[in-house]
């Protein structure tokens, strides 16, 4: 078969699919795994000449993110993409192949002190799933985001043509930040295979706070006192189970001394009954649901995300489907779960109820997975301004529509 | 040739046009006026362009952006014109568009973190209305008290405090901006992670080559509880520059961690009379800011780690007066060198900081090669260069040797890893330097993202990119329904 033989020319692990090659319930037709960012390229340039349409798979945590491939032929694999390229602890900064689990990297930086502060939300998460995907956690409200952190980038256009943006200065303006235009693209731009961040300390000492709140209106009270006050969270974390009370968690990292004294003003601060520990809460960086069930983010404007929680908390009522929510109240990131077996319908309606109140609220709802069910006719991205903009841009890169066709906003 | 031809017919015809969507006022064609925008901060570049406008609206922006594109005719955008790489240098056959008119703080919402501003605002405004609600806008250019929002996000800017902060892209939420084809849009807002493409993240720093910010939204943050400020006196930069790794390497991270040599120290004395330890051959401002809590903790160390390295001066900042004083030195270094040299210029470049021992050596033994004298000031923290490259225009020979000097500085950063620029922008003045740090296919890359904003190439052409992209037929554009569907729906058999 000649578009197998001419993958396998291009690289040395290229296979036919198996049953367990299916992104998002479509089954794939190849599968590549690149050894090295040169035999990456050489594959998308044969599966450009085939005109294949290509998915790039990580670990696989989140290819259930986002709507269905329109059609799959190969499945670009970047398990052997692995490896740190070049590790500076002197100037903090990191180059990393895209295929490596964050856990991995994680290990290795710590032997240094050093960290790259990302939180990952689902173990085992590549670095090149975390960029392409932008997933984030907790300590987002101390260290930002992917956006924050990742300082150059190499990817593999649809065309082939291996391209590098940014470099390993974390200060540099020379060029485009391709880096940021990657950043949650969801791999329709292209397959990243190496990214350089900049590093963080690993802090000598932390303690987490915890308290329960009473509803929307006394998490508007604490948290503004928070934000208000000079404890500086590195974050500030709200869990809403579909069955049980709302709970606060604050993070504080620092010096040993610093954080003992913050402990003090902040749990003077948060008032009721604080409770603290050494370790963070059991739900802490972990979406509110498990695999096959529907996944929501929410954002607002940060004085508007109590309305966020009272909007979950009435959508509970009126639909009859456990809402469970979570994430940063310090930065206006909360996330959403309902089961999987929830009526179609029911789900279309919380998320409808979410979606106005969001907007009202100057943020977005987003629906990052639902199983097929729930997912056919419904609107997985609500409004997207700039939407006309991002076409332009996906036509540059990708004019065939060959990587991850269908799977971004707008039918991208 | 075609420049000439345009200036023959389209401008004036472009003149009344905008004399009837704007107040004729706001339209400036005047040849002795026109010589006021001829340069922004670099004054070595000068163009007189061919039309000024002055909008006071995104809408008046937009009008003119859109009578652009219909003529053809090329604009550059300039706010304060503070600029270090010409980034906003006009155009001869175009049309500079000033956004300084568009001053206006549209809010300020502490709650949310956030303020909406014009791009005409200044950016030490944005600081000044917010610190009463007990928050601040952290990107400090050097240039705070008069450069513009808009052109702090044309460029990225940065300061000296972006070592803990970031830079302006680490700041802007939200944008709207018009296009290159003259429509308004809205990206991003006040929440975070918008869905789809980060084209905030995209527009930020594209120098003007993407469209004109109209409306900027930008985090607040909150001021910091304490803020400690050190200086220390040292023999040499080699100490100096051990300092400031066995800071890092402790695990702190400062505000900002600066260092100047003695040459510049020199200069700010003469200039600021900032009173410096004497005889230093390198001085280092070290803040630490924050909870007070934590900066107390950590400033005993810093303080510890300075004199290990080598200072034989520390001094403590006992209030906002002696640190505004330990600043003033810094902060006008750059104008202060004109009391030590007729002439100079300012570099900006980027190492790894681990690498500043070794390239200050180089400069120093270039410097000695050349005779050309190298005033050495910058963000040691992020390993940002301001190297100012002293000469005497009036003797002939000088000003070439400097610029060699100056392009071998950037090789060094090159050679080591670096950057070309970690803050003044590629402008003009970089642009011939963009292929020593980025292949032809990087550049080529880049500028897809150019043709899907600007395929007609009209937003301050000739600038970041040495070489401009043919963006081809671009189907549907900016305007009409759904053309990469349309396009897709083509390959599906």
């Amino acid at each position: 078969m000649a578009v197998l033989e001419d993958l396998r020319a291009a690289c040395g692990d290229a296979r036919p699919a198996c049953d367990g090659d299916v992104i998002a319930g479509v089954p794939a037709r190849f599968v590549a795994a690149p050894g090295s960012a040169d035999e990456a390229a050489a594959v998308v340039r044969a599966a450009a000449v085939h005109d294949l349409s290509t998915v790039v798979r990580g670990a696989a945590t989140k290819l259930d993110w986002g709507s269905p491939p329109e059609r799959l032929d190969l499945v670009l694999d970047t398990r052997r993409l692995t490896g740190i390229v070049e590790h500076a602890a002197g100037d903090l900064i990191v180059v990393v192949r895209a295929g490596t689990p964050l856990a991995d990297l994680s290990t290795k930086l710590a032997a240094a002190g050093q960290q790259l502060a990302l939180d990952a939300p689902l173990p085992g998460a590549t670095v090149g799933g975390t960029v392409a995907v932008n997933t984030s956690g907790p300590r987002r409200m101390a260290y930002g985001t992917v956006r924050d952190l990742l300082i150059g980038v190499t990817i593999v256009r649809p065309d082939g043509v291996l391209a590098r943006a940014g470099g390993k200065v974390v200060k540099n303006v020379a060029g485009y930040d391709l880096g940021k235009l990657v950043t949650g693209s969801y791999g329709t731009l292209g397959l990243i295979t190496e990214c350089a961040f900049r590093l963080h300390p690993v802090p000598e000492a932390g303690a987490v706070l915890r308290r329960p709140v009473d509803g929307p209106a006394g998490l508007r009270t604490v948290v503004s006192a928070v934000l208000g006050a000079q404890v500086v969270p590195a974050a500030l974390e709200l869990d809403v189970p579909a069955g049980g009370g709302l709970e606060l968690a604050m993070l504080l990292t620092g010096v040993p001394e610093g954080v003992r004294r913050r402990v003090a003003t902040a749990r003077a601060l948060l008032g009721g009954e604080v409770a603290v520990s050494d370790a963070e809460p059991d739900w802490w960086s972990a979406y509110p649901w498990g695999a096959g069930d529907v996944g929501l983010k929410l954002t607002a404007a940060l004085s508007r995300v109590p309305d966020l929680v009272a909007a979950g908390l009435a959508a509970r009522d009126r639909h009859g489907v456990p809402v469970a929510m979570r994430g940063s109240v310090g930065t206006g990131v909360l996330y959403a779960g309902m089961p999987g077996a929830t009526d179609p319908a029911a789900v279309a309606a919380v998320v409808a109820d979410l979606r106005l109140v969001a907007r009202e609220a100057g943020g977005h709802a987003v629906v990052l997975t639902a199983p097929s069910a729930v997912c056919d006719g419904l609107d997985l991205w609500g409004p997207v301004p700039g939407l006309a903009l991002m076409r332009s841009v996906k036509f540059q890169f990708d004019p065939g529509r060959r990587f991850a066709p269908g799977r971004f906003v707008g039918g991208l | 040739m075609t420049s000439a031809t345009r200036a023959d017919g389209a401008i004036p015809a472009l003149a009344t046009r905008l004399r009837a969507v704007l107040d004729p006022a706001q339209v400036i064609d005047d040849r002795q006026e026109l010589r006021t925008y001829e340069c922004d901060g670099l004054a070595q570049y000068k163009v007189i362009p061919a039309l000024v406008a002055l909008p006071h609206s995104a809408d008046e922006v937009a009008a003119v952006v859109r009578a652009c594109a219909e003529a053809g005719v090329p604009f550059v955008a300039r706010g304060s014109g503070t600029g270090l790489s010409g980034g906003a240098l006009p155009h001869a056959d175009g049309v500079l568009i000033v956004t300084a008119q568009m001053r206006h703080i549209v809010e300020v919402a502490p709650a949310d973190e956030r303020a909406v501003v014009q791009p005409g605002v200044i950016n030490l405004d944005v600081t000044r209305a917010a610190s009463p609600h007990g928050y601040y806008y952290a990107p400090d250019p050097s240039s705070q008290q008069i450069c513009s929002i808009g052109g702090n996000v044309a460029e990225n800017s940065g300061g000296a405090h972006c070592l803990k902060y970031g830079f302006t892209t680490n700041h802007v939420t939200g944008l709207e901006i018009v296009t290159p084809a003259g429509d308004l849009v809205r990206l991003g807002g006040r929440a975070p992670d918008p869905p789809g493409y980060d084209l905030v993240g995209a527009f930020v720093g594209s120098e003007g080559t993407l469209g004109i910010a109209t409306e900027v939204t930008v985090r607040l943050v909150r001021l910091p509880e304490a803020v400690h400020t050190l200086l220390a006196g040292f023999a040499s930069t080699d100490e100096a520059g051990a300092a400031v790794s066995a800071i890092i390497g402790a695990g702190v991270v400062p505000a900002a961690i600066e260092m100047m040599d003695a040459l510049a120290i020199e200069a700010a004395e003469a200039a600021v009379h900032c009173g410096y330890p004497d005889g230093a051959g390198a001085v280092l401002i070290v803040e630490l800011d924050g909870s007070a809590a934590e900066v107390d903790a950590q400033f005993d160390d810093v303080e510890r780690l300075c004199r290990e390295a080598g200072a034989f001066e520390i001094r403590v900042a006992a209030d906002d007066a002696e640190r505004a004083l330990f600043w003033k030195g810094r902060k006008s270094a750059f104008a202060a060198v004109g009391r030590i040299s007729p002439d100079y210029i300012v570099q900006d470049g980027v190492i790894p900081r681990t690498a500043l021992p070794e390239v200050l050596r180089s400069i120093a033994d270039l410097s000695r090669r050349t005779g050309v004298r190298v005033a050495n000031v910058f963000h040691a923290g992020d390993g940002n260069l301001h190297p100012l490259v002293l000469f005497d225009d009036a003797v002939e020979g000088q000003s070439e040797r400097a610029e060699e000097v100056s392009g071998a500085i950037l090789d060094l950063c090159i050679e080591h890893g670096g950057s070309i620029t970690g803050e003044h922008g590629v402008g003009m003045d970089k642009v011939r330097h963009m292929p020593r740090m980025f292949s032809a296919d990087d550049l080529d890359t880049m500028q897809l993202v150019r043709c899907a904003f600007d395929p007609a190439g009209l937003a301050n052409p000739g600038k970041v990119f040495p070489t401009p992209r043919l963006c081809g037929e671009v189907p549907g554009r900016h305007r009409g329904a759904h053309p990469l569907q349309e396009a897709g729906i083509a390959e599906v058999f």
